[in-house]
């Protein structure tokens, strides 16, 4: 089996991978042994030393260099006479358009975030390539077909919001370290460090008659001639003194919880301590000012004091005033950026003090605030494998390999469930309501037509919730709104003014009762959107002023009393990612199994009942931590397990048919 | 653990997998030393692995001169035979291996295997073979259970798109993580010798086929005096015929071990790139839980076949001292 009925469809297929990261490096090196002969590859990364340690083909010296090109130029050392072709760009750009999906007879996927998958996804749809789709975290790992028509693709199944935290959680009752890291990183670190102009609630409190007065703004003020160790000294008693006292004075939020301990900088740090270290320099490489490095810390690993983490506060911030000083009103944060690493930890330890909270290390805090994404070398060789060997039953193209169900989707676990580390299930059927891949069925829109913007319903909507990258929209025959490289001047003028007017009022009205219709050309993808307008949204659970229906997305985990914080930048760059999920699909299937609903989307044959799962304990253990660094993730050199949460939707699903 | 911090170097490299493992986990890696011999496609795949996630060293054992073969599923080596001229299989691959981490010494150890003594097996924690004999397997497994110290064994075999692991850890020693908290686990492993013995009757009752059929295989190489994997279509009906015997000798019905399937393995001597790194990073993972004593490790055969799918653990151990 492995030589020669392999061979002939291996040696004439042209493959694209898309992903050149974890799994794309062990991949491209199977693809190549396995004996193909013409591989395109597209990744837009250049190359970090923390890849190396699973990334085998790139070594230190190309740390800045394409991805793309640097594996291409790997491979061939050990394959010199076939064909790779690397691209180093986003696989959203506009030249990987349908017509060039169309060339190649299977595409592998070895992406890191939900857009590019959902993109790769629709021009896979379109162009109707089979997909090989993929994703590692840690030890766990999945390797799914996708083929339109014959089994589900990617967005059949809805994937898990973000998580978000209530903002009041975040500015008055942390309870757990991530809420310190969120607010040091997205409200302390914004408000110091980011543009002023955002709305920042870093002086919101629970109670309204403290947060009334307005120059408590002015707080975080630099003043010009004001020296930077008493600046620091301000903002540090503003926040860990002052403010956790004006939260102590509304009596009613501590009933029932532990008082945060107000902590003044005189009490942690004698004036003479700070003194001695006042001395910065000044380096020309604004880039490697760090204030672990001038206070003699070294390892990332340690767990500092109160008083080191004091120091450290004031050390960073000193450091970005006199060295990084330009950047003052546009930062935010970034795993990446050491200052900003070693400012948030140590904001987050002195909060987390406050309440009581265990200290954490800079490498930990890291792990939290940057939603570093858990990656070693073995899963991504096992799951690359794993590809291949579907990627070559896709190939071979005789219809048995539907008819025999011999595609597979395949889950690595971390722990034998049923004596197995590597377990095959049938891939599912496609789910005929997903207005992905199924034959269009409208979405419903409901929206205050007389108050939403065109603007808000295509930030809101047509990009956050539908992953259009280019949408044009029509109302009829009308068209409102058009992206694209070559429009006339007048028209983009139009557009832009359609942009900022109110549903009702466009050109051609969108009123209750419309059909609107959004389509990417890039991604030839269309959607008919019916429109209901309603006056009154609820603010806290519907957010957004806007409800699309038929349109599914898992609840957040938490349903919480107030508008919440993401922890992360960008929710548009969501991950669907937890690593548990593999875990819970299985529990879930089981249940599935034994119903045997009549349609059998979801047979999973290789469960039968009582089966018991070992991982479930640790799971539990660490679901919580792992599932914040899982969502939203900003680590774009990564592999993560795209998976949904099939299982929660099992019974939703059924109903829907 | 006992204080050596791991340095900023090692913790910029490691990030990812020290978020995985722990940096207790990374030390002790970074102190344990690897042997491997039979330097084909699944163990590049594990030496790989297993170099990226930093061991303390690793050593290579193999004399062979590069043969097309040897090339088929290796990533570490030019396929031009002249450019290797002179070279044995393990330098060659030394030479690679070493720029993937510096950090990491990778040498090779000159001569047979089997002729190595007890002691020069007592510099390493973990001992690695691939396409050995029967005999050579019983023999380095013995050799490594004389020893004081616990040295971890295993041989890895993959052939046609199937691939097997056996694992021996002898007495082996680990916390378990439970609901609440840990608990300190014991594990009693046979030596292959022992697991083999195993009668197959009183085999768990859906063992996998594959295990009985890799063992026809061995036997067969082993009576015939071939070198593993040294083996074609024209032996089918004599290996049919083994089979035969083997089962009526044990008191098992012959449909336990499909003709289809050792066709497949007597046909396909060669690796299957694909395979050799599942069942690579299977066994890295496996040496890595080993050598951290994080996680639950195998216990004690473990079997891939891309034709299910599956990959499978069986623990296949002598039932006589149970209880």
């Amino acid at each position: 089996m492995a030589s020669l009925q392999h061979s002939q469809a291996i040696k004439g297929a042209k493959v694209l991978m898309v992903g050149a990261g974890g799994i794309g490096c062990e991949l491209l090196k199977t693809l190549a042994l396995s004996g193909f002969q013409d591989i395109h590859i597209i990744d837009m990364d250049t190359i970090e030393v923390s890849n190396l340690n699973r990334q085998f083909l790139f070594r230190q010296s190309h740390v800045g260099q394409s991805k793309a090109k640097v594996a291409r130029d790997a491979v061939l050392r050990f394959r010199p006479h076939i064909s790779i072709t690397p691209y180093h760009a986003n696989a959203k750009d506009s030249n990987f358009n349908v017509d060039f999906f169309k060339q190649f007879n299977v595409v592998l996927n070895g992406l890191d975030n939900l857009d590019a998958r959902r993109h790769v996804n629709r021009l896979c749809l379109a162009a109707e390539v089979p997909l090989v789709e993929s994703g590692t975290t840690g030890f766990l790992g999945q390797v799914t077909v996708q083929v339109k028509g014959k089994t589900e693709c990617y967005e059949c199944q809805p994937k898990p919001a973000p998580k978000t935290y209530p903002v009041c959680t975040i500015t008055s009752t942390p309870s757990k370290f991530v809420h310190c890291i969120v607010w040091a990183k997205e409200l302390l670190f914004a408000k110091l460090f980011g543009d002023k102009n955002q709305v920042n609630d870093l002086n919101v409190r629970s109670n309204d008659a403290f947060s009334s007065s307005e120059n408590t703004n002015d707080v975080f003020e630099w003043r010009d001639d004001e020296d930077f160790e008493h600046y620091g000294r301000r903002i540090y008693d503003h926040v860990f003194g002052y403010n956790i006292e004006l939260a102590l004075s509304d009596e009613e939020t501590w009933k029932k919880r532990n008082k945060p301990r107000p902590i003044y900088v005189r009490d942690v740090l004698p004036d003479q301590m700070t003194q001695q270290n006042g001395n910065v320099d000044i380096t020309d490489d604004l880039s490697s000012a760090s204030a672990m490095a001038s206070l003699g810390l070294k390892n990332p690993q340690d767990i500092w004091c109160l008083m080191e983490n004091t120091r450290v506060f004031l050390e960073a911030l000193k450091l970005f005033f006199t060295n990084r000083k330009k950047e003052i009103g546009n930062l935010s944060f970034d795993k990446d950026d050491q200052l900003a690493v070693e400012f948030v930890t140590a904001a987050a330890n002195i909060r987390a003090a406050s309440f009581n909270i265990p200290s954490h290390s800079l490498f930990e805090a890291k792990g939290i605030a940057g939603n570093i994404v858990h990656a070693v070398a073995t899963t991504n060789a096992i799951v690359a494998g794993l590809i291949v060997i579907e990627a070559i039953k896709v190939l071979k193209k005789d219809n048995d390999c539907y008819r025999e169900k011999l595609m597979r989707m395949t889950y690595c676990l971390e722990h034998p469930s049923k004596k197995m580390l590597l377990m095959p299930v049938e891939p599912f059927e496609p789910n005929k309501s997903c207005f992905v891949c199924s034959s269009q069925t409208p979405l419903s829109l409901e929206i205050n037509t007389h108050r939403s913007k065109l603007r808000d319903f295509v930030e809101k909507i047509v990009k956050a919730k539908l992953g259009m990258n280019s949408p044009l929209i029509m109302c009829g025959s009308a068209l409102l709104y058009e992206v694209g490289d070559d429009l006339e001047e007048d028209m983009i003028a139009n557009y832009t003014a359609n942009l900022e007017k109110v549903l009702s009022e466009l050109p051609s009205p969108v009123i209750g009762g419309k059909m609107l219709t959004v389509e990417d050309l890039q991604q030839e993808f269309t959607c008919n959107i019916y429109i209901k307008h309603r006056e009154e949204f609820d603010e806290e659970k519907e957010p957004d002023g806007m409800v699309l229906s038929g349109w599914t997305q898992a609840l957040p985990e938490k349903k919480d009393d107030k508008t919440s914080i993401g922890n992360g930048a960008s929710t548009s760059k969501s991950l669907p990612t937890e690593p548990m999920d593999a875990q819970k699909d299985i529990e879930v299937k089981e249940i599935s199994d034994g119903t045997a609903s009549p349609g059998k989307k979801r047979k999973l044959p290789e469960f039968s009942e009582g089966c018991t799962l070992d991982q479930s304990n640790e799971a539990d253990e660490t679901r919580n931590d792992k599932k914040i660094q899982k969502l939203d993730d900003d680590d774009d050199d990564d592999d993560l397990v795209m998976l949904d949460h099939w299982g929660k939707d099992t019974s939703k699903k059924q109903r829907l048919q | 653990m006992d204080g050596e911090e791991l340095t900023e170097q090692e913790t910029a490299l490691y990030d990812r997998q020290i978020r995985v493992w722990g940096a207790d986990a990374q030390r002790r890696l970074s102190k344990s030393h690897i042997l491997v011999h039979g330097m084909k496609g699944t163990i590049t795949e594990f030496c790989k692995n297993i170099v990226l996630a930093g061991v303390g060293s690793l050593t290579l054992v193999d004399d062979r001169a590069v043969t097309e073969e040897a090339l088929s599923a290796n990533f570490l080596m030019p396929p031009d035979e002249n450019a290797c001229s002179g070279k044995t299989l393990a330098e060659l691959c030394r030479d690679s291996l070493n720029e993937f981490n510096p950090m990491v010494r990778v040498s090779v150890e000159k001569g047979d295997l089997a002729s190595f003594g007890v002691e020069f097996f007592d510099k390493f924690d973990v001992v690695v073979i691939s396409f050995c004999s029967l005999a050579t397997k019983k023999l380095i497994n013995e050799r490594c259970r004389k020893l004081s110290k616990r040295v971890s064994f295993y041989t890895v075999d993959c052939r046609d798109c199937c691939g097997e692991i056996f694992v021996d850890l002898q007495k082996y020693n680990y916390a378990k993580k439970r609901q609440d908290g840990t608990t300190e686990c014991e594990l009693q492993y046979p030596s292959f010798q022992e697991a083999i013995s195993v009668p197959w009757r009183s085999l768990p009752r859906k063992v996998s086929k594959l295990y009985l059929a890799m063992r026809v295989i061995e036997r067969f190489e082993e009576d015939e005096g071939r070198k593993p994997g040294e083996i074609c279509i024209e032996d089918l009906p004599a290996v049919l015929k083994l089979k035969k015997e083997l089962c009526e000798a044990q008191s098992l019905n012959e449909s336990h071990i499909p003709n289809a399937l050792l066709e497949r393995l007597v046909m396909g001597a060669r690796e299957f790139p694909p395979v050799c790194a599942i069942i690579g990073g299977i066994l890295g993972q496996e040496v890595i839980k080993a050598i951290s004593g994080k996680g639950d490790p195998l216990k004690n055969f473990f079997f891939f076949d891309s034709v299910d799918g599956k990959g499978i653990i069986e623990d296949i151990s002598d039932p006589r001292p149970k209880g």
